[in-house]
């Protein structure tokens, strides 16, 4: 349906300069092809666009919180600033440092950004508008986010400074300890929603009683772990200890400048878009509304699922704002001592509520 | 079916393009005026005595070793967890003698003190 409104629309648009007839010679015969590339530029540039305001929100809320007005030189209320700095990095040197890799040294932020954007290939936005609706998706996305550490630990090794090595190292350990409590995590909504496809997984969170049928209510202890454990994952302050600027000076992009350091930026910023949008999918419930009456479920689903993303993220910013960075020993600790501890006692307590009749979810 | 993961595929190259494409044009459009200072490691001001690559803490391996047991546990659970209401009451219990194995390894290392980071 949609897709014949876009070929209309291009039909019409490219009328307009006389060019639609040698265009459509050109491009018809890999049409689905052309189109899926369409749909992923439609998810790729919000998400960048998505990116550049975040931060900028970013240091709005961080600034309010602190007493200031944050950004605003810029265009109105300090808008363009996002732009701006992304066109200053963009005319800044990439210094490759002489001692280091310089193959691994280039490729360590593509392997970064690559996997960050992948991941978004299927994650439904709202009913149906999925790129890839695969039964295996929440695999996928666990597999491409686990990519994203070899982004870091090669980027720490190929510098061959020491702050770069020690930052990777740690912040290696630190992203595979909480990715296993994210694992069990994700058993738990499993479990409870018997599939691995994430449309089906909200459309299991559908029920009568609107925002008690999602699954942060049975599973609110592994909601908790999944975000704690995402926050942990983006390196992401209280748990940024792999760019500890008074220890380890930038830790694992220390010796990155310009482009290739804005490569490591946007992966971290839409790995936290992507954690956002995973915690609603799995726990809030997507695209459905929180009371499914009159004025609530009339509103398009993909609004909620923008407001519970928006949601999430504003807690990842009022987090950085409110508490000091953890110690490694403390971060460590948090990781095995607690949450796998926790999680794998939820993940029995869940399967053998599923045993008893009074399982409702 | 296979043909659901073609436009995942596209999405990947996509993504290496994303990366790919800014390194290309940065290095067309900003400066490139390399010296020997600029070009060496970050060490706060002085000449790199040694080479970065020292030697670290051995726990980082056990963290990394740990990992594989427990990512392999997840990887177990994962078929598991989506047919557990099929395979009801024994597929239940199967697990939980396997998850008891698991635990009674994660206390010993805990007892170990392999968590141990001070």
């Amino acid at each position: 349906m949609m897709e014949a409104q876009v070929l209309q629309f291009l039909q019409w648009f490219w009328n307009l300069f006389g060019f639609w007839d040698s265009l459509w010679s050109l491009v018809g015969p890999a049409w689905p092809l052309v189109w899926t590339l369409l749909k992923i530029v439609a998810i790729v540039v919000p998400v960048m666009l998505g990116v550049a305001y975040l931060t900028y929100v970013e240091r709005k809320v961080l600034g309010y919180m602190q007493d200031r007005v944050g950004p605003n030189r810029v265009g109105p209320y300090g808008l363009l600033q996002p732009i701006a700095d992304g066109v200053k990095l963009f005319m800044k040197e990439i210094i490759i440092p002489t001692g280091s890799n310089k193959f691994l040294f280039i490729a360590a932020p593509i392997l970064s950004i690559a996997p960050a954007l992948a991941a978004w290939a299927v994650v439904p936005f709202a009913d149906g508008m999925v790129l890839a609706n695969v039964n295996a998706g929440l695999l996928y996305i666990l597999a491409m986010t686990s990519l994203g550490v070899y982004g870091i630990i090669i980027a720490g090794w190929a510098s061959n400074s020491k702050y770069a090595f020690l930052g990777a190292i740690r912040s290696a350990a630190q992203i595979v300890s909480y990715e296993l409590a994210m694992g069990f995590a994700l058993v738990c909504v499993l479990l409870a929603a018997q599939s691995m496809n994430l449309g089906d997984i909200v459309r299991g969170q559908h029920g009568n009683y609107g925002m008690l049928n999602w699954y942060f209510i049975p599973l609110f202890p592994m909601f908790v772990v999944y975000f704690i454990a995402g926050v942990a994952e983006t390196n992401r302050s209280p748990f940024d200890l792999a760019e500890d600027e008074s220890v380890i000076v930038a830790g694992f992009h220390t010796e990155y400048s310009g482009m290739s350091f804005a490569l490591f930026f946007l992966a971290e910023y839409a790995n936290m878009i992507l954690i956002a949008a995973l915690s609603s999918v799995l726990f809030l419930g997507g695209w459905l509304p929180p009371v499914d009456i009159a004025p609530f479920n009339q509103i398009p689903g993909l609004f909620w699922m923008l407001g519970k993303m928006s949601f999430i993220l504003f807690l990842f910013l009022w987090l950085r704002a409110t508490f000091p960075r953890y110690r490694y020993d403390q971060l460590m600790r948090l990781g095995w001592k607690v949450f796998i501890p926790l999680t794998l006692v939820w993940v029995v307590v869940v399967a053998a509520w599923m045993q008893t009749p009074y399982w409702l979810w | 079916m296979l043909e659901n993961y073609f436009p995942v595929l596209l999405f990947i190259c996509v993504g290496l393009a994303v990366g790919v494409v800014p390194l290309v044009l940065g290095r067309l459009a900003a400066p490139h005026r390399p010296d020997s200072a600029k070009l060496s490691p970050y060490e706060c001001g002085f000449e790199a005595f040694e080479d970065a690559r020292m030697k670290f803490d051995v726990r980082y391996y056990l963290v990394a070793i740990l990992f594989i047991l427990f990512d392999l546990e997840i990887a177990f659970l994962f078929p598991w967890a989506i047919v557990l209401k099929e395979i009801g009451l024994f597929g239940f219990l199967s697990m939980m003698v396997f998850l008891g194995i698991l635990v009674v390894g994660f206390i010993y290392e805990w007892m170990k003190g392999a968590l141990e980071w001070e």
